[in-house]
């Protein structure tokens, strides 16, 4: 459960991020939603503890982020951002690897052996494990950033896991930006605390369980995905009239420009 | 598709690749070219005989033929060990710049940092006869060469790096402004200094392991010792930091941390073995590059393996340099400039690509 109050954030002079009081828990995939410039980096950025606010509180199942040591940190709440450029060419299992470094000294080789296999297993690129990941498709290679972020919260029990998802399907087909949320969303559904930035509303209504509306820096909307993004709200915020079409049921919507 | 895959893999955890025995097998095989660039030279004494030379030296009850041992301690082992441990200064700086810089082109020598500690230590054989002691004259050496190290190292980490992204061609131009900044200012001490003098000064700027002695050793033990045991320290960071400074962040990383800590290291061990050796080239490209080759960019294998590397290569440019032209004797920078140039090339070639975009 993630905590954030009173929260201020300012750039030159701009309120950049103004948030009076937002909790986040698990049992369910959050989405975060929004037009470009709305916030919503910035308010990931406070909420995973990388950027301290001009003013406010974020707190971790009751704990101060700030106060939390950073292994500590990192061993219960990690961030996959939309795109990874490596420093060097590394193998699938290399990467995933990586997601255990602040694990070292409190897990032995065996328990990350074991995090590693069951990361890729989950994120679906065990079979990939040791293709370099410069050789992967995007999609692919963004699976195996996922496996790393699982890996890396491997150990922590879910009610007490953090995973932040910063438009983590920005660039990816169809397959995989769905393949992506939904082992997110199964990760949240198991008890952890699961944010997801995304620019595709579709995939919010698809795969949320909530739906947070931020604009111009500050929450305007939070709810069910489906009751919260009305054709209404949608053309106002993000400044474009749209048709809201409906599929089977309620989890399968399109939003097409009038 | 997902759910198979976790029943197999979950049955049979991945087994973690450990570095241990190739570390080992790399020890060993530093030894056996210690053991032959020990033995080579104009008295060529064979593997056999340099073992009991060792050992009767080492006071283990071995007898050995005197003039062995008289020239092995003396002369060959000082001068062997130096090459060993500036070559495994420069591979361990070399892959720790590289992963500081997540570039494999960064090196001690092309950065200018090698040229930057070459200055200070010129600058200390010049003017230091007025200023300091004989008997501090080589500490002051190294001191100044480790200052001088540092300079360049903070200011082309500096010039290079934008909101935490290194600009490669930035970095390299950088390395080049300082490479002729320094060899100005070297060329600007010569013309100050007199025939002695000069004769040091020479040898600074090529680059050899001559004249190496157990002081000398002693004193460059002391500055490269912090980077060698530091080494685990180091390793998470640059691991992490293979992901970019933002990720490396939520992996727990402290990047300022991490960046000080290797900055100063690779100074005062560079300064250190440049104080004694004077700038050799290429090694802190080559070693860790072969070792990425060989069992990837994982720093837990790179770093002490680009040391060992570089341990290696250069112990047996530096017997290749006593015995190619012998009696003559060829500076080293020539011989790795020569062995590692066309190496840097290739290197080159390959990145080409990724250096100016698709």
């Amino acid at each position: 459960m993630i905590e954030a109050r009173g929260i201020l954030v300012r750039r030159r002079g701009r309120r950049i991020l103004d948030i009076d009081a937002l909790a986040i828990g698990g049992g369910g995939l959050t989405c975060l939603v929004g037009p470009n410039g709305a916030g919503k980096s910035t308010l990931v950025r406070v909420l995973s503890g990388e950027l301290v606010p001009d003013r406010g509180i974020v707190r971790l199942d009751g704990q101060e982020v700030g106060a939390i040591g950073a292994a500590a940190l990192a061993r219960r709440r990690a961030v996959l951002p939309q795109a990874t450029e490596l420093g060097f060419p590394l193998t699938v299992e290399e990467l995933v690897g990586l997601g255990r470094i602040p694990h070292a000294g409190h897990a032995t080789w065996r328990d990350d052996a074991i995090a590693i296999a069951g990361a890729m297993a989950e994120a679906g690129v065990a079979h990939l494990a040791g293709r370099e990941v410069h050789t992967l498709s995007g999609g692919e290679a963004q699976r195996a950033h996922l496996a790393r972020v699982l890996a890396q919260l491997t150990g922590t029990p879910s009610e007490r896991a953090v995973l932040i998802l910063d438009e983590p399907t920005s660039s990816l087909d169809l397959l995989h930006a769905h393949a992506i949320l939904r082992v997110a969303a199964a990760r949240a559904r198991a008890g952890a605390t699961v944010i997801a930035v995304l620019h595709d509303l579709s995939l919010a209504v698809r795969w949320g369980d909530r739906a947070i509306v931020l604009d111009a820096g500050t929450v305007i909307a939070d709810g069910v995905p489906a009751t919260v993004l009305e054709e209404e709200l949608v053309g106002r915020v993000w400044g474009l009239p749209v048709r809201r079409l409906s599929g089977r049921d309620s989890t399968e919507m399109a939003f097409v420009p009038r | 598709m997902s759910g198979t895959a976790r029943l197999a893999s979950a049955a049979t955890p991945v087994r973690r690749a450990t570095h241990a025995p190739h570390l080992a097998a790399l020890a060993l095989l530093l030894a056996a070219v210690l053991v032959v660039v020990i033995g080579s030279g104009a008295i060529a004494i064979p593997p056999g005989r340099v073992l009991s030379a060792l050992a009767a030296s080492t006071g283990l009850g071995v007898t050995a033929d005197p003039r062995d041992v008289a020239v092995i301690s003396v002369l060959r082992v000082p001068r062997t060990l130096m090459a060993a441990l500036v070559g495994a200064v420069l591979g361990l700086a070399g892959a720790t710049i590289q992963g500081l810089f997540r570039n494999p082109l960064a090196d001690p020598g092309l950065l200018g940092v090698s040229a930057g500690g070459a200055v200070g230590a010129v600058a200390i054989i010049v003017f230091g006869a007025a200023l300091v002691p004989p008997s501090l004259r080589q500490h002051a050496v190294a001191t100044a060469a480790f200052l001088g190290a540092l300079t360049v190292t903070v200011l082309v980490k500096r010039i290079a790096t934008r909101e935490g992204r290194v600009l490669v061609a930035t970095m390299l131009l950088a390395g080049i402004v300082f490479n002729a900044l320094a060899s100005a200012a070297t060329g600007a001490l010569i013309f100050a200094a007199d025939d002695l003098q000069l004769r040091d000064i020479m040898f600074w700027t090529m680059g050899s392991c001559a004249g190496a002695d157990w002081t000398k050793l002693g004193i460059v033990s002391f500055a490269t010792a912090p980077l060698l045991l530091a080494m685990r320290l180091l390793v998470p960071g640059l691991n992490a930091l293979i992901l970019g400074e933002r990720q490396a962040h939520t992996l727990g990383i402290s990047i300022e941390r991490l960046k000080r800590l290797a900055v100063v290291l690779v100074a005062l061990a560079v300064g250190g073995a440049v104080a004694a050796t004077g700038t050799i080239g290429f090694v802190g490209i080559v070693a860790p590059h072969l070792c990425r080759l060989a069992r990837g960019a994982d720093h837990r294998w790179v770093m002490p393996a680009s040391a060992l590397t570089g341990a290696a290569l250069l112990a047996a440019a530096d017997g290749a340099a006593r015995t190619a032209l012998a009696p003559a004797e060829l500076p080293i920078g020539i011989v790795t400039a020569l062995l590692g140039g066309p190496f840097f090339l290739w290197l080159l070639l390959r990145q080409r690509a990724r250096l100016d975009g698709p």
